[in-house]
């Protein structure tokens, strides 16, 4: 029997009087691909931090591919094979929306090369190639400071996309993305996670996408998680109808 | 204003643009070459500029990642320090020997002071900076049996591939070493700002988290910039002492540093080109606006500086830059 892609056994962490993480344990298996839902100030950011080590649990832990990774700051996880997308994008603003993901590459793949250009390597073509995926093709050679806020959404996930994760995790993905555009654009992302064998848990608050989108779903609640189960079994819940779905709509 | 348009601009900078930089590259560098023979009551002042000007690219490295230095005289110091020292210990070492030995000396103590200093931003990396350059000038200042104390020690003229020259040949070599060093460094430190390590070197300004999460540790992003940074100024320092035969703490003086710092930001912040033509004009005016009257360089480059501010924040080398573009634009029209 082969260990869980990610495990957390008993997460606790306390801001000041608030719980945001209380006593959570969760697997995520192999190429399910989980959404999160819950209210506002749930502990759903907090889990994603924790997990990838920005911040540390005073209690628990937490295991990818079944190995202890509690105590590893965010980049060594990252070269695990984690990779993240922001609820705010992460981006290197003065850099354009390309170079921002051939940056991302050059990380994964160690470039050393002091006299190399950037934009000579040979990945990019592979670059230019998410940025379709994400529907920013015709916006990569701007810098970050003039994409919308949906396109930097988009780009901040083909950049945790660019290192080539097992596991990808994304916070709110379609937040601020034109809902015109949000179908597509998860069609697109959840059908290139499965050609590359990644999987990915997600924050949604469009339970529309939930629906379609997850193989499974997680409700949270005041640091924990409230229920689990398929997004039929979840949605028709009462208590996720009046404490989620009741509030989000 | 200027940036948005041009950064919206496709990957399609102006046409005769990039050939116009290289005429102007090719001239300006011509004229600096021309200078032992066209004026050479000059060329001490240029090569003092050119070490100068080495110095400010290292400065000018860290301003890429938004840090600002005020201790980089250190590094410039330990350099020309370490090249008077290897010139007691081995009379008649050859110049390059030198070059090189400063250059690493340089390097090392940039690893070593880098190490610590690569955990803080802003105000604290500059000070602590600074705190290093002002410990290693009282040592200087303090162990006089072993560095001269304030007098310094000398550093005679070392030999050039094994030939001992006259005082007129060895300056037209330093001179011309100089020139090599500001081309070959120079063109280095363009190429490592657009590299793969340049390009990560360089996040630090924007957005370190996101950096984190590539995988890459900050700190070691920025130590790489940083051993860059101190081993610019130490090629500096080395010609600097070479050039004057003698190196005194007073390289190594937070005035130094600071100086650096007025330079970079009056060339133009972050820019190769712009380090050096800083340094010139600010030779220059120091020069010959204190043969003029004294205290009045002072005042002219600090009103330079300030309506650089105000009205050209990307330096010298950015108005230079904007003339460029007006008039490869008027050829194209044409
Ligand atoms: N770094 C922090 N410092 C203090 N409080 C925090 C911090 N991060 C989160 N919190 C608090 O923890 C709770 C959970 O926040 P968060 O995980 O962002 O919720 P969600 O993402 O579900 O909206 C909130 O009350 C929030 O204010
Ligand atoms: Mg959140």
């Amino acid at each position: 029997m082969s260990a869980p892609l990610l495990e957390t056994r008993n997460l606790e962490i306390r801001f000041g009087g608030v719980i945001a993480a209380n006593d959570v344990s969760l697997t995520i298996e192999s190429g399910r691909n989980l959404a999160i839902i819950g209210p506002n100030g749930a502990g759903k950011t907090t889990f994603l931090n924790i997990c990838t080590g920005w911040l540390k649990p005073t209690r628990g832990q937490v295991l990818f591919e079944g190995k202890d990774i509690t105590p590893l700051p965010p980049r060594k996880i990252v070269r695990r094979g984690v990779a993240r997308a922001f609820q705010i994008p992460q981006l290197f603003t003065e850099h354009t929306a390309l170079e921002n993901l051939l940056i991302a590459v050059a990380a994964r793949e160690g470039l050393r090369n002091p006299v190399r250009d950037l934009h000579t390597i040979p990945e990019r073509a592979e670059m230019m190639h998410l940025l379709e995926m994400v529907n920013c093709a015709d916006v990569a050679d701007r810098t970050v400071v003039e994409l919308s806020e949906g396109q930097r959404k988009l780009v901040d996930i083909a950049v945790a996309l660019a290192l080539r994760p097992r596991l990808l995790l994304m916070d709110e993905p379609t937040s601020g993305v034109a809902s015109s555009q949000k179908h597509r654009i998860m069609e697109i992302l959840v059908e290139a996670l499965a050609q590359a064998q990644v999987t990915s848990v997600f924050v949604e608050h469009d339970m529309g996408i939930v629906e379609k989108y997850a193989d499974e779903v997680a409700v949270w609640n005041a640091g924990n998680v409230q229920l689990r189960g398929t997004p039929a079994e979840v949605l028709e819940h009462p208590d996720v109808i009046r404490d989620v779905i009741g509030e989000v709509a | 204003m200027d940036t948005v348009s041009s950064a919206a601009r496709p990957q399609a900078p102006a046409t005769g643009a990039p050939g116009l930089r290289l005429l102007a590259t090719l001239l300006a560098v011509a004229a600096l070459g021309a200078v032992p023979f066209v004026a050479p009551t000059m060329q001490l002042l240029v090569n003092l500029a050119l070490a100068k000007g080495l110095a400010v690219m290292g400065v000018t490295v860290l301003l890429r990642a938004g840090q600002v230095s005020f201790g980089h005289a250190l590094y410039f110091a330990v350099a020309a320090y370490g090249g008077a020292f290897l010139m007691a210990a081995m009379p008649g070492a050859d110049l390059l020997l030198l070059l090189v030995a400063g250059v690493a000396g340089a390097t090392l103590a940039g690893l070593l002071v880098g190490l610590f200093v690569v955990r803080y931003r802003g105000i604290f990396f500059g000070m602590l900076n600074l705190a290093f350059s002002m410990i290693f000038w009282s040592i200087l200042e303090k162990f006089y049996h072993i560095t001269g104390g304030a007098d310094g020690i000398r550093l005679p003229r070392p030999t050039v591939l094994g030939m001992e020259l006259g005082r007129g040949d060895f300056e037209l070599v330093l001179f011309y070493l100089s020139i090599a060093l500001m081309l070959g460094l120079g063109w280095f430190t363009i190429r490592w700002f657009a590299s793969p390590m340049g390009q990560l070197f360089q996040t630090i300004k924007t957005n370190e988290t996101r950096l984190e999460y590539l995988g890459v540790s900050p700190r070691r992003a920025l130590l790489s910039g940083y051993l860059l940074s101190a081993l610019l100024c130490g090629a500096g320092g080395v010609i600097m002492g070479v050039a004057q035969g003698v190196v005194t703490p007073e390289y190594a003086w937070w005035i130094r540093s600071g100086e650096m710092v007025f330079i970079a930001v009056l060339g133009g912040s972050g820019s190769v080109q712009g380090a050096f033509i800083g340094a010139l004009i600010y030779e220059f005016v120091r020069t010959y606006a204190s043969a003029f009257a004294g205290d009045v360089w002072q005042m002219l480059l600090g009103g330079f500086l300030l309506v650089i501010i105000l009205f050209a924040p990307r330096g010298v080398i950015g108005i230079v830059e904007a003339i460029g573009r007006r008039t490869a634009r008027s050829e194209d029209t044409r």
